[in-house]
């Protein structure tokens, strides 16, 4: 496509990269077509062709951004569908972090959006932090009665207090430490423990440990690394974003320096594409931070990913279950990690069957459920309604975001390594009752 | 950038005027009027052209199509229908005091019916929507353009569309029953039914390729079919485009019809590797994709006899899909090829013309020798087996010099095309792209029988208008 930048504005490295994302475009429209937001709201502004058209118009003229292009911009759910399906392979991610950060830099948004996007940023990647925001919500959650359930401001309050579990799990949050393979030592990998899921849910990463443990990896939690910086890099607070990267790559890049690391795991998929874009992120930054980024990046495996090169094998007998597999975004899309978590799980012995629509986004997506309410919702709706619609008896998912936005339906959630682990010899994961599983059978 | 007529002053001036009535005839939002938020819907699939429209309208339903375009009507302001927008002869590009109606949120299946085998889809359904809806029940719908993934029924009935599988199943006008449609004055009109062949003239044959230009279509009624007992695609590599070009011709003189006949040269194969990874022969100039269905036996005896006329070929290699995987990936990349094609030149045209097999390894010839001489790189991908070529010259948009020879290098293939006795157009439409080239195709009287068509379902000329036509009837008389 076209693109109208002046020589001086393509001195600018960010945009010399959103140039050649634009170039590659041929405006051919095919990914509108898979497009959550476009599915949902009809308008060619709320698809990527239109966004990615926005996204230039905004570039080129080097204006502040504009009310209109934050609306379209904001409701888009990072979900990378568009990647998938496009035939020219435009870089939509890399555009619209571009994008993302130059409204941050140029748009003032109105202050209960800022307050909201400023306690967001700043709760989520700490964990203790957001444990006990949890627990406040989870007192507030009988007054949920009182929140207005007009207006942005009543359905956000909602959302999150919706999102706090009824029942929070024990503080487990994982300390750095050294898991030992049990047996013969095979690999050393670093877990990413990070934030929000060890509040959320605990168990993913003990099961991740037992699971890696037993098959002969020795599983370390670095010192000094924490959240990946992928929910602060979504709202557009670059400075954060690389802050957080920085920590983590400093961290395993002791380990590396150390006693080796064969590979740096991820059990949230949400992460993983941002680890795995950690070398595009400190392109530009000085040595050694540009080289030690692009190698943890290499490094970056998802669990599944990792799990097919060992030899996962399951202990107990097939547990007659039928589980649909929901394919989280950022791992079909921002991944490409499609056929790993299906053939694990049918390892495991599950039977696994597939939703209808699986490409489309669940509304989970980062913080998008408490910043989009309307749009999540009804994502979140037509998810639900696409695995109902299966029989599965349980879902699965590898990503912490999407088993909290399917949670609380008629079905069972867990994280895919969770079922996993439970074959292999692991506990049932919480909330998955073995009478239920029983008489299933 | 191509001629359009000039606004009517008086439109323009009364811009606020319009939107505040539009605004009363569909949901809120369902006004886009923003200066920015008009940007991008100033094109299509063909990038090059671009106009932003007065205002884009966005309905909800038939009535409200029917309220917008009787509003239009009364104010004589110009309608340009878009679906998807992904036409590559330019059919949705606006006009400066034109508004755009947008069918996107008419996405609703409203009726399956397996006994009678037809589907009622709203206009904004996608074209692989309305399988995906029957899928489970063993049926699809046929004509299966390379957009199908986005591309919208509605825009499919406005340009007749083909597709692939089209050498075996007809176009779209072979799979339609009946439309709803709304014409300019805003009356509602149901032509055909739900069965073949409805009595009186012919209106489905009429609406259908009509470009938007005669009413638009809100509602289609459309055969389904029940898929075949199983399919098998078998890819055929060659050292030249000619060579590959006499090898089709072989297999249709031969009296096989595969279900689907394809062609792409060496830069496509090499494009559509990169996005579909379906093992497509990269050491190829040239590779065929054959596609055959029915029983295993009858497959197999299909893809034999194919199998042995190749072999005449002196081919690189042949090779037949193994598993539904495979199979999905080869598709993939041929569907996707346009696209693909972006991955190694910024911009391309996509040309569209129809020519007599027989004349393949001759017209692919003067092409390649064409490129040559323009100094544009062409890669060639269409549906074979039908003669609609569909050769993408690749030129870079911020050059404007490149930008024209590839807009004379188009005009010379499709020249080319009516002058080895095809036509200008296989399954994009004429829309903006062709319009100047018709008089290559039609004399004078011809063209003016056709207007007058026009004329009698929309006589003040509002919907759709500087497409199809040359803009000055006096240009085609000359011609
Ligand atoms: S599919 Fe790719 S090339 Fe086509 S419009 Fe979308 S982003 Fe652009
Ligand atoms: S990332 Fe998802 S929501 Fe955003 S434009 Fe792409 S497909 Fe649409």
């Amino acid at each position: 496509m076209q693109t109208n930048f002046t020589p001086e504005q393509l001195r600018d490295p960010d945009i010399k990269v959103s140039n050649q994302v634009l170039r590659t475009c041929v405006h051919c429209g095919f990914c509108t077509a898979t497009c959550p937001t476009f599915v949902l709201l009809g308008d060619e502004l709320d698809s990527p062709r239109g966004r990615i058209y926005l996204i230039k118009d905004m570039l080129e003229s080097g204006r502040a951004a504009s009310e209109e292009v934050v609306l379209h911009v904001d409701r888009c759910l990072s979900c990378l569908s568009c990647m998938t399906t496009c035939p020219s392979g435009v870089h939509y991610m890399h555009l619209v972090d571009h994008a993302r950060t130059y409204i941050e830099n140029t748009y003032r948004r109105p202050w209960h959006e800022r307050a909201l996007r400023g306690l967001l940023a700043q709760v989520l990647p700490r964990p203790k932090l957001f444990r006990l925001a949890l627990i406040g919500a989870r007192f507030a959650r009988p007054l949920r009665g009182l929140v207005p359930r007009r207006g942005m401001f009543g359905k956000r309050l909602a959302a999150m207090l919706a999102m706090a579990p009824v029942k929070l799990p024990p503080s487990a949050i994982e300390r750095p430490a050294s898991h030992p393979a049990s047996g013969p030592r095979r690999q050393r990998v670093a877990l990413l423990a990070g934030c929000a899921q060890q509040v959320l849910d605990p168990a993913i990463n003990q099961a991740t440990i037992r699971l890696l443990t037993r098959l002969g990896v020795e599983v370390v939690v670095a010192e000094g690394a924490g959240c990946c910086g992928a929910l602060t890099h979504h709202m557009g607070h670059h400075a954060a974003a690389m802050a957080a990267a920085r920590a983590n790559i400093a961290a395993w890049s002791r380990e590396i320096e150390g006693e080796g690391l064969d590979a740096v795991i991820i059990n949230a998929s949400g992460c993983g594409t941002t680890v795995k874009d950690y070398g595009f992120m400190f392109r530009a930054e000085p040595e050694p931070w540009r080289s030690r980024a692009a190698r943890i990046a290499e490094r970056a495996l998802d669990i599944s990913e990792f799990l097919t090169r060992l030899d996962y094998r399951p202990s107990r007998p097939p547990p007659g279950i039928k589980v649909a597999y929901h394919a989280a975004c950022s791992l079909q899309h921002g991944q490409q990690i499609t056929a790993a978590p299906k053939a694990l799980l049918r390892t495991a012995g599950f039977a696994v069957v597939e939703p209808r629509e699986g490409h489309l986004c669940c509304g989970s997506a980062g913080t998008y459920n408490l910043l989009q309410p309307d749009i999540a919702t009804r994502l979140q709706a037509r998810k639900l309604a696409n695995i109902a619609a299966t029989g599965a008896e349980l879902i699965a998912a590898g990503n912490i975001g999407c088993l909290t936005q399917l949670a609380g339906g008629e079905l069972p959630v867990a994280h895919t390594v969770q079922l996993l682990d439970w074959m292999a010899g692991g506990p049932a994961p919480p909330g998955i009752t073995q009478k239920s599983v029983i008489t299933q059978k | 950038m191509i001629e359009l007529p000039p606004p009517k002053p008086e439109t323009l001036a009364a811009r606020p005027r319009l939107i505040a009535g539009l605004r009363a005839l569909v949901p809120e939002d369902g006004v886009i009027a923003e200066a920015l938020c008009l940007k991008p819907y100033e094109t299509d699939g063909l990038a090059a052209y671009r106009q932003v429209p007065l205002a884009v309208v966005l309905p909800e339903t038939t009535e409200q199509v029917a309220a917008v375009l009787r509003f239009c009507h009364e104010n004589g302001v110009r309608v340009v229908p878009r679906g998807a927008g992904t036409s590559l002869s330019g059919g949705a590009l606006p006009l400066a005091d034109a508004v755009v109606v947008g069918l996107m949120r008419m996405n609703r299946i409203l009726d399956i019916n397996y006994a009678d085998r037809y589907a009622v889809v709203q206009a904004g359904v996608t074209n692989i929507g309305i399988t995906d809806a029957v899928r489970e029940r063993g049926f699809f719908y046929a004509p299966d353009p390379s957009s199908q993934l986005a591309c919208m029924i509605g825009g499919n009935v406005n340009m007749n569309s083909g597709g692939a599988h089209c050498l075996k199943y007809g176009v779209t006008a072979n799979n339609l029953l009946g439309l709803r449609i709304v014409t300019i004055a805003g009356e509602i009109l149901e032509i055909g039914g739900t069965h073949l062949d409805a009595a009186g003239y012919d209106w489905l044959g009429l609406l259908t390729g009509s470009e938007g230009q005669l009413a638009i279509v809100t509602e289609i009624t459309v055969r389904i079919l029940r898929g075949p007992e199983g399919a098998r695609a078998m890819l055929a590599a060659f050292r030249a485009n000619e060579v590959a070009g006499a090898c089709v011709d072989a297999i249709i003189a031969s009296g096989i019809i595969p279900v689907a006949l394809e062609f792409m040269d060496r830069p496509a194969i090499h494009a559509c590797e990169a996005f579909a990874h379906a093992g497509y022969p990269l050491d190829a100039e040239a590779m065929l994709i054959i596609e055959v269905e029915g029983s295993a036996a009858e497959q197999d005896d299909l893809l034999g006899r194919i199998r042995a006329i190749c072999e005449r070929f002196d081919p690189i290699s042949l090779k037949v899909s193994q598993s539904a995987e495979e199979s999905a990936a080869i598709w993939k990349g041929r569907k996707g090829a346009f696209g693909a094609v972006g991955r190694i030149s910024p911009d391309y045209l996509c040309m569209d013309g129809t020519i007599p097999t027989s004349r393949l390894p001759e017209v692919l010839r003067r092409i390649g020798e064409m490129s040559e001489s323009y100094g544009l790189k062409v890669a060639n991908i269409f549906h074979a087996g039908d003669g609609n070529l569909h050769p993408l010259i690749m030129f870079d948009a911020n050059d404007p010099e490149s930008f024209h020879s590839a807009e004379t290098f188009g005009a010379d293939i499709l020249k080319l095309c009516v002058e080895v006795g095809g036509c200008l157009t296989g399954e994009h439409g004429v829309g903006v792209e062709k319009r100047d080239l018709m008089p290559v195709q039609f004399n004078a009287r011809e063209l003016d029988q056709q207007r007058r068509i026009k004329t009698a379902f929309d006589p003040d000329w509002l919907l759709n208008t500087a497409k199809v036509f040359p803009l000055k009837p006096d240009i085609a008389h000359a011609a």
